[in-house]
């Protein structure tokens, strides 16, 4: 369905010092440098998934959607989607696809919803009765019978940000891109928002690419991740098995009273085999253990002796710290 | 074309929003305009005639111009504002529809408020039409027209034109308000009046002149014989529209190919 071969994609970047001096002489000469997006990225998505493309800022994320989109040409490497070669057949691909940009709207700003989304109609020319069919269909399950008559300048961000997700369906895509689609969204609209895409992914078997800085998005839709850093391909996986690849890692976070200084606290944390500290400060610190090679009650135990714990939580580890310990892996 | 007239509305619906910011425009440009007209009045009552061209005869020459530079502006303003689609962005869900993006761009954004200029002009013209010494057939009737239409053609050529510069600089590039503007305020004497040069460059680079004085020598019946071709010339608009359309797509394809 999806099909990407050692794509690679490269962009010339000026580059000058700061200041005035250097930006007066920058008017009339100027040094490029090649930044590599993307190097030798090779992937397959079936029909009907779900995949979290993940990776650091500047990895190179927004360009694979760019160029799956049809929007950028890589400089060598093939992508074939449902049959097409997104950047030559551009009209009449990007009909099977959605697009939704988190931080940018593409709905009009000023007029209500539905005028939007009536003007998206025209646009991909959906014929008058699937539009009806699938506006009734999203209405309902994005809950927007309140807000199809509300300017789109008026929304607050999370109604506004399932009204996008409307009008990028509302053409009935068979793959849908998102890119960070759950961005400054509150808790609640994050959870209608998930469960939506979840819904759409099993009901239309809408195959789902989502980019995203969050990691419980990833945790509560995606099967399978793929992971870029610096332009190159590191992980492609199912998450259930990152998580077992990782699963032996327990993070403990330990409440102790405030020791003199930052310094002893940094002293007293014992050294042992397979223990991370994650983060420090005065009264709190977050290890990272693995029981496969350290004890959890020989960890506890050497910490007590040194300081004075007050409270102590110990927790499986979440997807966050995998990826983190991912980046960190690959020196991110 | 269905499809521009649903960008049509549903931009002028926006527009409505914001009802006294629109008045207010539309009247300022309404009378813009006449500053530069009194201007060329003064001159006329000063000086008589320019070369053998009365005042009523310059001032369908402006109408004409200032017409043809309101429609476009209001129409293809998509391309004069195209660098803030490109900076913002923009462009790229214009490129993930499946439409052309020419017709996109026009239908990003439409300025209604120069229907106030358009006003204006229409009453000059009325006005010198009125004044100036015009035999009227119908195939003169169709030359003012065609010079109006063709006139728009050109200036939104010259739009598409620095738009297509975006696609290499992603800053809107002011040159090209030398041929826009500059274009308007030359193009609103009869090119005639200038130097040789001048009248070359605006007549086969850019044919103002074709909208300009060769039809209006037909108008008032100065031309030596070949009158229909000289009523035809504003057609030369055309001509110089297809290059513009051209380079767009060259320049739609090399963003494509770079830029993000």
């Amino acid at each position: 369905m999806i099909e990407l071969r050692h794509i690679s994609k490269s962009f010339k970047v000026a580059r000058r010092a700061s200041g005035l001096a250097s930006a007066f002489k920058a008017l009339f000469s100027r040094e490029y440098a090649t930044v590599q997006a993307l190097d030798d990225i090779s992937f397959t998505i079936q029909p009907g998934e779900i995949v979290g493309y993940i990776g650091p800022n500047g990895a190179g994320k927004s360009t694979t959607i760019k160029i799956m989109c049809g929007i950028l040409v890589p400089d060598s490497g093939e992508c074939r989607i449902m049959g097409c070669t997104p950047w030559q057949d551009r009209a009449s691909y990007v009909r099977h696809i959605g697009v939704l940009f988190g931080q940018r709207t593409q709905l009009w700003w000023d007029v209500p919803v539905m005028d939007s989304f009536e003007m998206l109609r025209d646009i991909y020319r959906v014929p008058r009765q699937e539009y009806r069919r699938s506006l009734e269909q999203l209405t309902e399950t994005l809950e927007l019978d309140g807000l199809l008559r509300t300017p789109v300048r008026q929304l607050s961000l999370g109604q506004r940000m399932r009204c996008e997700i409307a009008a990028s369906l509302l053409h009935n895509p068979d793959i849908l891109f998102l890119d960070e689609p759950t961005i400054g969204l509150d808790a609640m609209s994050k959870q209608a928002v998930r469960q939506f895409i979840r819904t759409i992914n099993r009901e239309r078997g809408v195959t789902v690419i989502l980019t995203t800085h969050d990691m419980q998005d990833i945790e509560a839709l995606a099967d399978r991740i793929i992971m870029i850093g610096k332009g190159r391909l590191l992980v492609d996986g199912k998450l259930s098995e990152l998580r077992s690849r990782f699963g032996s890692h327990k993070t403990i976070t330990i409440d102790y009273r405030a020791p003199r200084s930052r310094t002893t606290a940094v002293r007293m944390m014992p050294e042992l085999p397979g223990t991370q500290v994650l983060s420090m400060d005065e009264e709190r610190a977050i290890l990272l253990v693995d029981t496969e090679r350290t004890n959890l009650s020989e960890v506890l135990g050497a910490v007590s002796s040194h300081l004075e714990v007050v409270d102590v939580s110990i927790t499986g580890q979440p997807i966050e710290e995998i990826v983190l310990s991912l980046y960190k892996e690959h020196e991110l | 074309m269905r499809l521009l007239c649903c960008y049509l509305s549903i931009l002028f619906r926006s527009q409505m929003q914001y009802r006294t910011s629109f008045w207010l425009l539309a009247t300022g440009q309404f009378f813009l305009p006449f500053t530069t007209l009194a201007g060329i009045w003064f001159l006329f009552d000063r000086f008589g005639s320019i070369r053998g061209w009365e005042f009523p005869e310059v001032a369908i020459c402006f109408a004409v111009i200032h017409m043809a530079f309101a429609i476009s502006e209001c129409f293809a303003r998509g391309f004069d504002t195209f660098s803030s689609l490109v900076v913002s962005g923009e462009f790229d869900r214009l490129l993930v529809r499946p439409r052309s993006t020419i017709l996109q761009v026009l239908g990003s954004r439409f300025e209604f408020t120069r229907i106030g200029r358009l006003a204006q002009s229409l009453i000059v013209l009325i006005w010198a039409i009125a004044h100036a010494s015009i035999d009227w057939t119908l195939l003169k009737g169709c030359t003012l027209v065609l010079m109006i239409l063709s006139g728009t053609i050109i200036f939104a050529g010259i739009f598409i034109l620095s738009a297509t510069m975006c696609f290499w600089t992603v800053q809107g590039l002011e040159v090209a308000n030398i041929l826009t503007d500059g274009g308007k305020e030359l193009a609103q004497y009869p090119l005639q009046i200038y130097e040789r040069w001048v009248v070359r460059f605006f007549t086969f680079i850019i044919p103002f002149g074709c909208v300009n004085y060769l039809p209006l020598q037909y108008l008032l019946g100065r031309t030596d014989g070949h009158g229909l071709l000289y009523a035809l010339t504003p057609l030369g608009g055309l001509v110089f529209f297809i290059p513009c359309l051209f380079i767009w797509r060259i320049g739609v394809r090399h963003y494509r190919s770079t830029g993000s």
